[in-house]
């Protein structure tokens, strides 16, 4: 067993090793990863790197946002909304009129434009689209019901007809006023589809989508891609300028940053705010920020003790170190929220002082409710990232040394995701990180959804009641003048600051980043991004 | 022979449908609403009430189970409540992602955990032998989410010799026949395509390939050093055999069995377990298309899901068993 047998014998497994490996590693001796390579044939091709894969691609039927970031590329909605925010403007219909009571409004809609099969794009087919809605139910439209109130003949269906006045002039009558009605047809799952498509697909429509949209679908492959590439016919005039556009699901976010480092990727979705500072300071990469459109906070839940007393909630406000989470855990990637909606929408009352941090005040609101002692609580955080709440564990922590301070002892609880929500939705929480991303930039779409008694067992998660604010809802919901509107979405906040139902933390600014390559993109604050300008070098 | 295998086989029957069971209880247990969790917090409470009514999730538990049971003594596993498709025909693209990545990895663990555990015992108590057992133990309790990224880190960003995620360069896609990409591009006879496959398994595969591969040293080690010291060993020794055809030859031979029957588990263990490995990767892979259903609380997929991993599980470790009588001839079934 001589030793120089040992050292030769060593070295041959190394060198058989080393040999397998490079085998495999390919015989080209150009670079192995796909970075450097040149895109074949001049197409121009970006890669899209996402956290997770879409769960179909008719958007009528679903709900989530990676579903909704491809369908935005393959459908057009009649109303688009700003570039960047959520104002509208003209898409398919090019212009509309609505009439003085609220009830009837009259679309013009855009001539010469075709879906990708062929068919024509006319008023038939915006018909034959609400039709299909219409004739759905809850389970198979979802969106429909939270946005028009329900489903053909149904008392809460907002949508008394549409009609086809024209070839290409279509009136919808509702049948009572709707203040957001146009903010609404401008949600992505309101693209208009082809009627003979979705007629022959049936329900596998998701699988083959067909829209008038600046791409069209080629394939999907399940957790992996969504590849859609250019129609040549798109209506607008020099657009998309990209050839094909491919969408990968990469769900851990360091791996994705790698794959974009690596140049696997062109563009990276959800970059967490802690590295924003290497994506700076990289030369061949850039920092997109969406505007924000979102709120994290803290919800109190108003039905257990102690905090169906608002002094405590009040005094919970005055505890916290907002300012300290945002620089902290955001990175300084969001603003202090002092209201449960963002400033960017319309209606947001700036003239509410927020609850400064100021302990003192707090021991002094506890001692008035009678806690001059302190209490002790269950504090949820949340399990899962969310660009609202980048790390709920953390900021959990935060708040719990915050609260140790004023005498309140809140011990840390987490549950898987669902199970969470579930809990929550149940009340069982005292108290609880959670988080929204608006849906179409109105404030209803926030306050009524959020808070209003009428959502108390789905999203108002604090089961707090107010009957004055839910009065002020309502008629704000069918009030068609914007001031009175607004003054209306004031008040509410008024209400909702006092009473306190929330601890409202921050405005996050969801980050993205991308190759310098990658020109013209503007990130959506709805979080589904239309690519039909850009570009790349 | 035979008689054994159909015993075995009958022997699946009673496994399987325990299995089923346990996990439709398990599921059902904990708490999580699918209806709510697939309409997402913008649902209304309508369109969940519709929705669990649609999806036969009103229905009592047992009934709900032997629906399940008739459909899939008739092949059918049900549809995912996600997405609303068969199970039976989503599940073939991931189960093949993860069958080619856990094939590739067990390779890798057993060309150099066998090797380093054999010398290992060969040369008990060397250099080498410390170092391999030492890089074992390491491997054994690896973090595999820090490995991944600390490799990908190295290899794709710094070097840029290896893609860091994925099956296939997006840029210039396989044409895909079988979903074993491998297989695809020889099928073709497109061998930049083959390169291309194989690089981007190595480092999953690596990763994959670290926890069996350590096992199966320390395994391969033990064995050895207890063979080698049988009397049959020293005969040969003795008759003047070179120590290279005693060690490979004789002792290996003998020493093999333990290792076959871990070298089986570990495959049925990469089969399901290769979530982590899958997550970082971004592998469409079998492992994580359970693990999100459970975040979806997708019931049949969970169900099929796990059904399908369990009796490949099963299907190895049946297969190593025969093995058995292949490697030793003093073993037979009757």
């Amino acid at each position: 067993m001589g030793k120089k047998k040992l050292v030769s014998l060593a070295f041959l497994m190394l060198l058989l090793l080393s040999t397998a490996l490079y085998g495999c590693s390919g015989g080209d001796s150009e670079s192995g990863g796909e970075g450097g390579e040149s895109e074949s044939g001049g197409e121009k091709v970006l890669i899209f790197g996402r956290g997770g894969d879409s769960v179909s691609l008719d958007p009528i039927t679903v709900t989530d946002g990676e579903s909704f970031k491809v369908t935005k590329n393959i459908f057009d909605t009649l109303i688009n909304f700003g570039e960047q925010d959520t104002e509208i403007e003209p898409a398919l219909a090019s212009e509309w009129e609505a009439a003085e009571d609220g009830l009837t409004y009259t679309f013009q809609l855009q001539e010469g434009v075709t879906f990708h099969d062929g068919t024509d794009f006319n008023a038939e087919a915006v018909v034959a689209n609400f039709e299909r809605w219409a004739a759905g139910d809850a389970d198979q439209f979802p969106y429909y019901k939270s946005m028009f109130g329900g489903f053909g003949d149904e008392e809460e269906h907002v949508i008394e007809s549409v009609e086809a006045t024209g070839d290409y002039e279509v009136v919808i009558k509702l049948k009572r006023p709707q203040a957001p009605f146009l903010k609404n047809l401008a949600m992505s799952p309101f693209g208009i589809a082809s009627p003979t498509a979705f007629e022959e697909a049936g329900e596998s429509f998701g699988d083959q989508p067909v829209g008038t949209g600046p791409f069209k679908f080629v394939e999907w492959q399940r957790n992996d891609t969504v590849t859609i590439e250019k129609f040549d016919d798109y209506w607008v005039d020099g657009e998309p300028k990209l050839d094909q556009v491919v969408f990968r699901a990469i769900p851990d976010n360091s791996a994705r940053l790698n794959a974009l480092l690596s140049g696997e990727i062109d563009l990276a979705d959800g970059i967490t705010p802690s590295d924003s500072e290497t994506i700076e300071n990289d030369e061949n990469l850039q920092l997109f920020e969406r505007p924000s459109m979102n709120v994290g906070y803290l919800g109190l839940t108003t039905t257990r003790e102690p905090f169906d007393d608002p002094k405590v909630r009040q005094a919970m406000n005055h505890a916290i170190d907002r300012q300290a989470i945002v620089d902290s855990f955001f990175e300084g990637r969001a603003e202090v929220a002092k209201n449960p909606m963002p400033p960017v929408i319309s209606g947001y009352n700036d003239s509410i002082e927020g609850y400064e941090y100021d302990p003192e005040k707090a021991k002094e609101l506890l001692a008035e409710a009678g806690l001059e002692d302190g209490f002790t609580m269950e504090l949820w955080a949340m399990p899962v990232p969310r660009p609202y709440m980048p790390d709920g564990q953390k900021v959990a922590e935060a708040i719990q040394s915050d609260l140790a301070e004023v005498g309140i002892t809140a011990e840390i609880v987490s549950y898987e995701w669902a199970t969470y929500l579930e809990k929550a939705a149940a009340g069982e929480a005292d108290a609880f990180l959670l988080g929204w991303t608006g849906d179409n930039g109105d404030a209803d779409n926030f306050l009524y959804v959020l808070l209003d008694q009428d959502n108390i067992g789905s999203n108002n998660y604090t089961y707090y009641e107010n009957q004055d604010l839910h009065d002020i809802l309502i008629e704000a919901q069918t009030e068609v003048d914007e001031d009175a509107r607004n003054e209306l979405y004031m008040q509410a906040q008024e209400i909702i600051h006092e009473d306190a139902p929330w601890v409202p933390l921050a405005h996050s600014t969801p980050l993205l980043a991308g190759g310098t390559n990658v020109i013209d993109f503007k990130a959506h604050p709805t979080g589904s991004d239309k690519l039909a300008s850009v570009d790349m070098e | 022979m035979l008689h054994y295998i159909g015993q075995r086989l009958l022997q699946l029957i009673p496994v399987l449908l325990g299995m089923t069971f346990i996990v439709f209880m398990i599921i059902r247990a904990i708490p999580g609403d699918p209806a709510q969790v697939i309409l997402g917090q913008q649902a209304s409470e309508e369109a969940i009430k519709a929705l669990r009514t649609s999806l036969g999730l009103d229905n009592p538990w047992y009934i709900q189970y032997f629906d399940y049971l008739k459909g899939l003594v008739t092949g059918d596993m049900g549809d995912s409540l996600r997405t609303r498709s068969p199970v039976s025909e989503e599940i073939w693209p991931y189960l093949a992602a993860t069958f080619e990545l856990s094939l590739f990895a067990i390779i890798i663990a057993v060309v150099i955990g066998i090797n380093a555990g054999i010398i290992s015992a060969w040369f008990q108590n060397s250099w080498f032998d410390y170092t391999a057992m030492v890089l074992a133990l390491i491997g054994v309790s690896m973090p595999i989410f820090w490995l991944g990224l600390m490799n990908q880190w190295i290899f794709s960003i710094e070097l840029g010799i290896l893609p860091t995620t994925g099956r296939e360069n997006v840029r210039d896609p396989i044409n895909n026949i079988t979903n074993f990409y491998v297989l695809d591009t020889i099928i073709q006879g497109d061998f930049n395509q083959l390169a291309t496959v194989l690089k981007h398994l190595v480092l999953p595969g690596t990763a994959l390939a670290t926890i069996p591969m350590a096992i199966i040293a320390r395994m391969t080690r033990s064995s050895m050093l207890e063979v080698m010291r049988s009397d049959y060993v020293r005969t040969a020794r003795a008759k003047g055999v070179k120590m290279f055809w005693v060690v490979y030859k004789h002792a290996l031979k003998n020493a093999i069995i333990p290792v076959l029957t871990i070298i089986g588990l570990q495959m049925g263990l990469l089969l399901g377990g290769a979530i982590l490995t899958e997550t970082i990767f971004g592998w469409p892979g079998i492992g994580r298309y359970i693990y999100e259903a459970i975040g979806f609380r997708d019931y049949p997929v969970i169900q099929s899901g796990i059904l399908v991993v369990a009796f490949i599980f099963v299907m190895i470790n049946l297969f190593v068993d025969l093995l058995y009588g292949l490697v030793d001839p003093r073993i037979k079934y009757d």
